[in-house]
């Protein structure tokens, strides 16, 4: 079954104009529960209530507003004046620049999407390739479904993909906190912490890790619609052991190495 | 009288407890590297309060409390299985204190595709020497350590990251969470020609900037609606004060924490925090410890709209998220 486009769009920079389609690259595989009654296992419904009338509130009638607790208030908005805030509706995906990989922080991206060629696949694959070739990734600016959006273009495998990003007030920037400071480090501790990161180096594998707890969530529901009987096991906390940085470094490195000359033996 | 830091910091910690790598431990906390959207709207009712999300059981078509309700999965059409909170906390592995390093990886061979949400790590043991230490060598070396973890009875797969002399966690999806491009139906390759390619590299090549214009990082939708509203303030039309039923135990929660402080002060002080948010069990636990129902009162105090559908995590994560 071939994925929906969610939406289309036209990647413009320079003279450079490249209709795509977006596709979501994030499946949702969270386990789901409905909320319950539980004397008569009817699943609830949800009503918006008056708190201090305790009635039901239609929804005709419902208004919105803006609560601004600290100073005690609530602004009404109505409708046609949200409307009228609405950014502009449009297919122009701006790419505002491109830049090094890497430049955008870890904290900035939110979700991916994959991007698919909407006609002109000539231009699409121009782009896919001269951008994979660059190592860059392009600021990108759009509307989409009556909201604002800033984005990452970035392209891998010939493929084009966004991941879109946060607002600069959502993310908290390390940059303005201080760096811990204390005693310099020794020059011992640096060569023998490095050479710990060495023998645990590796490759990062996303196949090698798999969401465990989600499969004891599903068995856990398979077992009991069997009508089967679930051990409750308590969580048990595990105290980690406080040995000396330099003896940790020390025994660590010596660990790692027997494991290694072991490894080859075997 | 102010509030003491450690306190502050088990307050707004999401976990606590030590990364590892190799034998060596680096005491930490884990703060929110994100913080919730600029402006959430409120549904009203016709005189401006606030509306509550009340349940209701559509069998015996009245009001059901918190109390009366459980979590069931849809086995089959209209038939559930009942699932306690304390059955699926039983699920978690070892309720683990730990983050343990077991692999250095260089850091660009992950792919921002991954990236979920992001936490700062904060120093919490007596000395900060082997946060510095593991901090400098991954900035060195390009490496980023790699882990799963348990946090709020979930696992979660985790790439510590250094930037600066900072730590930061960032949790990472797992591979089975991400579609294969191929329903993205790209079509079948033709070679791109030299001429396209190279028309193309000089475009982005054209294109390209030092910094993003910071105003093209703002939340501008946002922005434009807190502006009606500040409008609105001025000329007072369509102010109307928070009605009394809708402010309720403001004491406990009238504090604003300012999370920056927290991270500022955490990033500070050497031995300042002997007993700190990695250490003693006890009082005041970290928010993950607490019970549901001790968390959903904290979110009614704080106003959190949609806490009644929240399941423990989402109330740990909205309330942090009130930073």
């Amino acid at each position: 079954m071939a994925a929906r486009a969610i939406w289309k769009g036209n990647l413009t920079f320079g003279s450079v104009s490249v209709p795509v389609k977006f596709y979501a690259a994030v499946e949702d595989r969270t386990v789901h529960f409905r909320l319950l009654h539980e004397k008569d296992r009817a699943p609830v419904a949800r009503q918006m209530v008056h708190p201090g009338t305790g009635e039901p509130v239609p929804r005709e009638v419902m208004r919105r507003g803006y609560v601004d607790e600290e100073r005690g208030t609530v602004v009404l908005l109505d409708e046609r004046e949200l409307e009228d805030l609405e950014p502009n509706a449009g297919r122009e995906v701006s790419v505002r620049g491109f830049l090094d990989a890497g430049r955008i922080g870890p904290a900035w991206y939110d979700r991916p999407y994959y991007l698919g060629p909407d006609g002109n696949a000539r231009a699409y694959r121009a782009l896919a390739e001269a951008l994979e070739k660059s190592g860059k990734e392009g600021f990108c600016r759009w509307t989409m479904r009556r909201k604002t959006y800033i984005g990452a273009l970035r392209a891998e495998n010939g493929l084009l993909e966004m991941i879109t990003l946060r607002f600069a007030a959502e993310v908290i920037d390390a940059s303005r906190l201080p760096r811990p400071e204390g005693r310099e480090l020794s020059r011992q501790e640096r060569d023998m912490a490095r050479q710990l990161v060495g023998t645990l180096a590796g490759d990062f594998d996303p196949e090698a890790y798999r969401d465990e707890y989600r499969e004891r969530v599903l068995e856990l529901i398979r077992t009991k619609a069997r009508g089967g009987r679930v051990r409750l096991k308590k969580p048990e906390e595990r105290k980690a052991e406080v040995i000396p940085l330099s003896d940790a470094l020390k025994q660590s490195i010596q660990q790692a190495e027997k494991g290694k000359k072991e490894k080859r033996v075997a | 009288m102010p509030e003491k830091h450690e306190d502050l910091l088990r307050r707004r910690a999401f976990w606590s407890g030590t990364v590892t790598f190799g034998l060596v431990s680096v005491p930490v906390a884990l703060l929110p590297g994100n913080r919730a959207r600029k402006v959430s709207l409120q549904m009203l009712a016709p005189d401006g309060t606030p509306l509550e999300r009340r349940y209701v059981c559509p069998a015996e078509d009245r009001f059901v409390s918190r109390e009366e309700i459980v979590r069931g999965y849809e086995v089959e059409k209209g038939s559930f299985v009942v699932v306690s909170d304390e059955e699926l906390e039983s699920l978690a592995p070892e309720r683990s204190r730990e983050i343990d390093l077991q692999r250095f990886v260089p850091r660009e061979q992950i792919s921002p595709f991954f990236f979920d949400r992001s936490y700062l790590l904060v120093p919490t043991g007596d000395t900060r020497k082997p946060y510095r230490l593991l901090a400098e060598t991954m900035e060195r070396t390009g490496r980023a350590g790699v882990a799963t973890f348990v946090m709020r009875s979930r696992e979660y797969l985790v790439a510590i990251l250094a930037e600066e002399g900072i730590l930061r966690a960032v949790t990472l999806r797992f591979r089975e969470e991400i579609r294969s491009p191929d329903e993205a139906g790209l079509p079948e390759t033709e070679a791109v020609s030299d001429a396209d390619l190279s028309a193309m590299e000089e475009a982005i090549q054209e294109a390209t900037v030092r910094e993003i214009d910071e105003k093209d990082l703002a939340d501008a939708d946002a922005d434009r609606i807190l502006a009606l509203v500040e409008k609105k303030m001025q000329s007072g039309r369509d102010v109307i004060p928070l009605p009394e039923s809708a402010e309720e135990e403001e004491e406990e929660t009238g504090k604003v924490i300012d999370l920056m402080e927290v991270l500022k002060r955490s990033m500070e002080e050497e031995g300042s925090s002997a007993e700190s948010a990695g250490g003693k069990a006890g009082r005041k636990p970290d928010l993950s410890s607490r019970t549901k129902k001790e968390l959903y009162e904290q979110a009614r105090r704080l106003d959190i709209p949609g806490r009644s559908d929240m399941d423990k995590d989402e109330l740990v994560r909205a309330i942090q998220e009130r930073g």
